[in-house]
């Protein structure tokens, strides 16, 4: 027991120069962050200030990544550090527009069939070996090779030949014009010298990547931490930010913890830790707060199956029913917006001009009397011909928004006289038992998406069938044809007349009663400059923020 | 006794195919494969996809095949690769978390055994005194106690207020530049919260058994017997009763042995520590069946080798169980 004190007290005596040092280090950023505030509100402080380099840059995710083969992975720690370790030949612009990345350009032949990329010249993987067209050609075969357990196959097997005339040039042939495929040309590209004859599952590059990317694997503690650092050369420039850490932190309480004492530049914030813990005078100090809508929405989906939602005018009553901003008020507190059909409001493929279903309970109650739902027997519950409209909505587990959401709309479905049961189900269960093989009657879900409109998957007759995504059996002959010509066209102008026809058609139909669009609530520590928040979000570019000397605060 | 642990050792294999099998079974029962996660819900797979995944796998072969070739691999000490996309051998995920966990389960157990003994004694000697009422609300307190929830308390006590300890973790940013004196600070700062979190459930429970143990055995004619010799207190109580009534401790250390290499799934989770029990957790959730599997297989032969040490250290520390057992004769 004596042997326990003195270990205690050795530990406090150390703690109370910890506590110096902490306030020493508080003070600093004290006065910086201020500095740094005026900076943010005026733009051009910033232009003004030179971006030097150095300082790391720690941010934390709820589980190890699996796997840094980006081809293998289908976790989201996995794709975000895979994203600052390799390029596509295109992605997302600050303004959700593609550009070129590792592609210099590109054309599209007239008919639509082929794709001519021409690549940047002078790019060089981080072991020093060029990047040219054998590599593009490489990472096609990988990707359709039967052998690659990858799950981003579907969209490189509409790829008919591909060929490569000089290095530095790509062509890809399809035999139907395919629009997501210039998108799909984004998917991650894998070295040749290194992969070429090897089974991919075995290949160390698993554990030690080697990319084209902005940063450069240095090193991985399994369930700990990984770490990247700056490729200084990379060909957009050598990133300000010396050194990239991802800690391992499942939990996302001991993430805020540790975002409070400065552990963590980073974190993503739930509605209630950016709306009520955060908002102090000293986390104020230490961080910049951003809000934006993220890609995705949740609805209430009606299993068209089911004869009781097979009236379009049952499902626009429900739509009418549930009051939308109640549920964001109390389930968000307020961070999100609501959902009007499967895209978000600042896209260009949104179409504002549809059909709204404010909350309006009389309008429901009318519509289901139209529809021949009136309470005969007097027990508060609509009835038809004997039989009560109840059902049960189904969601998963693990997702406490989904069951609160749930709970608010069977209190105003009850009202109108509509007896709901809520179901909530371990995911794999709730995948397995209810939603493949169409055995629900409603359900509360997410879609999360991009900016690239194709609803092909959800949205078309063909992706009813067990396990598909069109698990509520929507079916227009009208979408079908939309969805078809949209994916068939490169022009935006042109695809915004189908989808703009699509959405209006979602409207009128009411197949999913579409509820919110949750905000992403980042939190980046005030060392960090050069943040510019944009449609993309704040993370677009990256390899431009930077940490003022004064203020860096990890000089190794 | 040789005899007797040979026998023993042989009765484990078929225990610990049964095992092996009930395991099998029950965890290929519950809803879900380990292609999940790559297929569902994703707009770019296939079911051809699903079912090219279930053939490298294996999973398109009967149970009684797959069970089959699993134990053919086990026999030549094979765990197998994960169904993880890192395909990594079961056997190194396993040992790269086995050093941490054992590690705090060892700290953990030592703790509550330095603690929980003289704790429980001395409630016993002065039964009913103040200590011993305070020791017990104490006690109760600390079992009642969510571990999760004081964890989260000291943590931002400890952690964010007072900025004493670490929040999470193993080792601070930059422990490689530390000098070795403070790396061995920095390592131990961040094991004080995990290890005395993980020790309170048990600290509580095993001082109030070694409380009531004593009870009992200051109650036995021995212990009059010594004091009627004219033993001073101190050597009744030091040398007669608490020997007797450390024997307990044999059993509890032996099932603590499975124990060593498993970990808790709440205080990983909260603490940040990658070690067992998060990776078995994990492996669950994503149906990773080799994996699960190889930890299940250490955690039964663990179990069972702690239950013969347990045994055997019995029988040698507690003659009448060695009389006993020598009285049935040679069989």
């Amino acid at each position: 027991m004596k042997n326990r004190y003195r270990l205690l007290s050795i530990l406090c005596g150390n703690a109370r120069r910890l506590v110096v040092i902490f306030l020493v280090i508080g003070g600093c950023l004290l006065l910086s962050g201020c500095q740094n505030d005026q900076g943010v509100e005026h733009p051009g402080l910033d232009q003004n200030a030179t971006p030097v380099y150095g300082d790391t840059f720690i941010e934390a995710s709820i589980g190890d990544a699996n796997t840094l083969l980006p081809v293998l992975a289908s976790d989201s720690a996995s794709s975000e550090i895979n994203g600052l370790i390799y390029n596509g030949l295109v992605r997302y612009d600050k303004n959700l527009q593609l550009e070129g990345e590792l592609a210099e350009s590109w054309e599209i032949s007239p008919d639509n069939l082929t794709i001519t990329f021409h690549l940047r010249k002078n790019v060089l993987w981080h072991d020093g070996a060029p990047f040219t067209s054998a590599d593009v050609k490489f990472n096609y075969e990988l990707y359709v090779d039967p052998h690659t357990p990858t799950a981003y196959a579907e969209s490189f097997r509409q790829v008919e030949s591909v060929e490569t005339p000089d290095p530095y040039t790509f062509i890809a042939h399809y035999s139907k014009p395919y629009a997501p495929a210039l998108l799909s040309w984004g998917m991650s590209i894998h070295p040749q010298h290194l992969l070429d004859g090897v089974d991919v599952t075995k290949s160390p590059l698993a554990r030690r990547p080697v990319g084209t990317g902005p940063y450069k694997f240095s090193e991985w503690q399994s369930g700990e931490k990984i770490v990247l650092d700056a490729n200084p050369d990379y060909f957009e420039g050598r990133p300000y930010i010396k050194r990239v850490l991802y800690r391992v932190i499942p939990d996302l309480s001991t993430q805020f913890l540790e975002l409070q004492t400065g552990g963590l530049d980073f974190m993503g914030l739930t509605p209630l830790q950016y709306d009520r813990q955060t908002d102090t005078p000293a986390f104020r100090r230490l961080f910049n707060k951003y809000r934006y809508l993220n890609f995705g929405y949740a609805y209430l989906g009606y299993n068209l199956r089911r004869p009781m939602f097979q009236d379009k005018r049952v499902r626009q009553a429900l739509s009418y029913a549930i009051n939308k901003q109640e549920i964001i008020d109390g389930v968000l507190l307020g961070y999100g917006a609501i959902a009007t059909g499967p895209y978000k409001p600042d896209t260009w493929v949104y179409n504002p001009h549809i059909h709204r279903y404010p909350y309006d309970p009389k309008k429901a109650r009318s519509l289901l009397a139209e529809a021949g739902w009136t309470d005969s027997d007097g027990d508060g519950i609509l009835d038809r011909n004997g039989q009560k409209f109840a059902f049960t909505i189904v969601t998963n587990q693990g997702n406490d928004l989904r069951a609160k959401t749930g709970e608010i709309i069977q209190r105003r479905f009850k009202e109108i006289g509509i007896d709901v049961k809520l179901r909530v189900i371990e995911w794999a269960t709730f995948l397995k038992e209810f939603i493949n093989p169409g055995n629900f009657d409603a359900t509360i879900l997410a879609w999360t998406g991009g900016p690239e409109p194709d609803q092909y998957n959800v949205w078309h007759s063909s992706k009813t069938s067990p396990g598909q995504l069109n698990f509520i059996g929507f079916k227009n002959a009208e979408v079908d044809e939309l969805l078809e010509k949209g994916r068939r066209v490169f022009a935006q102008a042109e695809r915004k007349v189908y989808y703009d026809r699509f959405q209006e058609i979602l409207a009128e139909e009411q197949p999913y009663t579409f509820l919110y669009i949750p905000e992403a609530l980042p939190a980046v520590s005030k060392r960090f400059r050069g943040v510019k928040p944009a449609p993309a979000g704040i993370r677009y570019n990256f390899i431009k923020w930077y940490v003022p000397k004064s203020e860096q605060k990890y000089t190794r | 006794m040789l005899s007797f642990i040979a026998k023993r050792l042989l009765l484990l294999f078929p225990l610990l195919v049964g095992i092996t099998l009930i395991s099998f079974a029950v965890i290929h029962l519950a809803p879900g494969e380990p292609t999940d996660i790559q297929t569902q819900l994703n707009p770019q797979a296939s079911s051809e996809l699903q079912e090219r995944l279930r053939v490298q796998y294996g999973l398109d072969q009967p149970l009684y095949v797959q069970y089959g070739r699993w134990l053919g691999r086990l026999v030549q000490l094979d765990f197998g690769d994960s169904f993880a996309s890192d395909r990594r051998p079961v056997l190194d995920k396993i040992i790269e978390r086995l050093p941490v966990t054992i590690m705090l389960n060892l700290l953990s157990i030592f703790l509550i055994l330095a603690v929980s003994i003289p704790l429980g004694v001395i409630s016993a000697i002065r039964r009913n005194s103040g200590f011993d009422r305070a020791t017990t609300i104490f006690v109760f307190t600390g079992f009642a106690m969510p571990s999760f929830w004081l964890a989260l308390l000291l943590m931002d006590w400890l952690g964010v207020r007072l900025g004493w300890l670490p929040v999470s973790g193993l080792k601070s940013l930059g422990y490689e530049y530390l000098s070795w004196g403070n790396q061995i600070v920095d390592r131990l700062s961040h094991l004080v919260l995990p290890v005395f979190i993980s020790a309170i459930g048990g600290l509580a429970g095993f001082s109030r058994y070694m409380r009531s143990n004593m009870l009992e055995v200051i109650r036995q004619d021995y212990i009059l017997t010594a004091r009627a010799k004219g033993l001073s207190e101190r050597t009744v109580i030091y040398k007669h009763a608490l020997r007797n009534a450390l024997l307990p401790v044999i059993t509890i250390l032996g099932l603590a042995v499975p124990g060593l290499i498993g970990g808790s799934v709440i205080f990983e989770t909260i603490f940040a520590i990658p070690g067992m029990g998060k990776l078995f957790y994990d492996g669950v959730m994503m149906r990773d069946y080799p994996l699960i599997m190889g930890i299940l297989v250490m955690g039964a032969v663990l179990t069972l080798l702690g239950n013969l040490l347990a045994d055997v250290c019995y029988a040698l520390a507690d003659p009448r169980i060695r009389h006993g057992h020598q009285q049935r004769g040679p069989s």
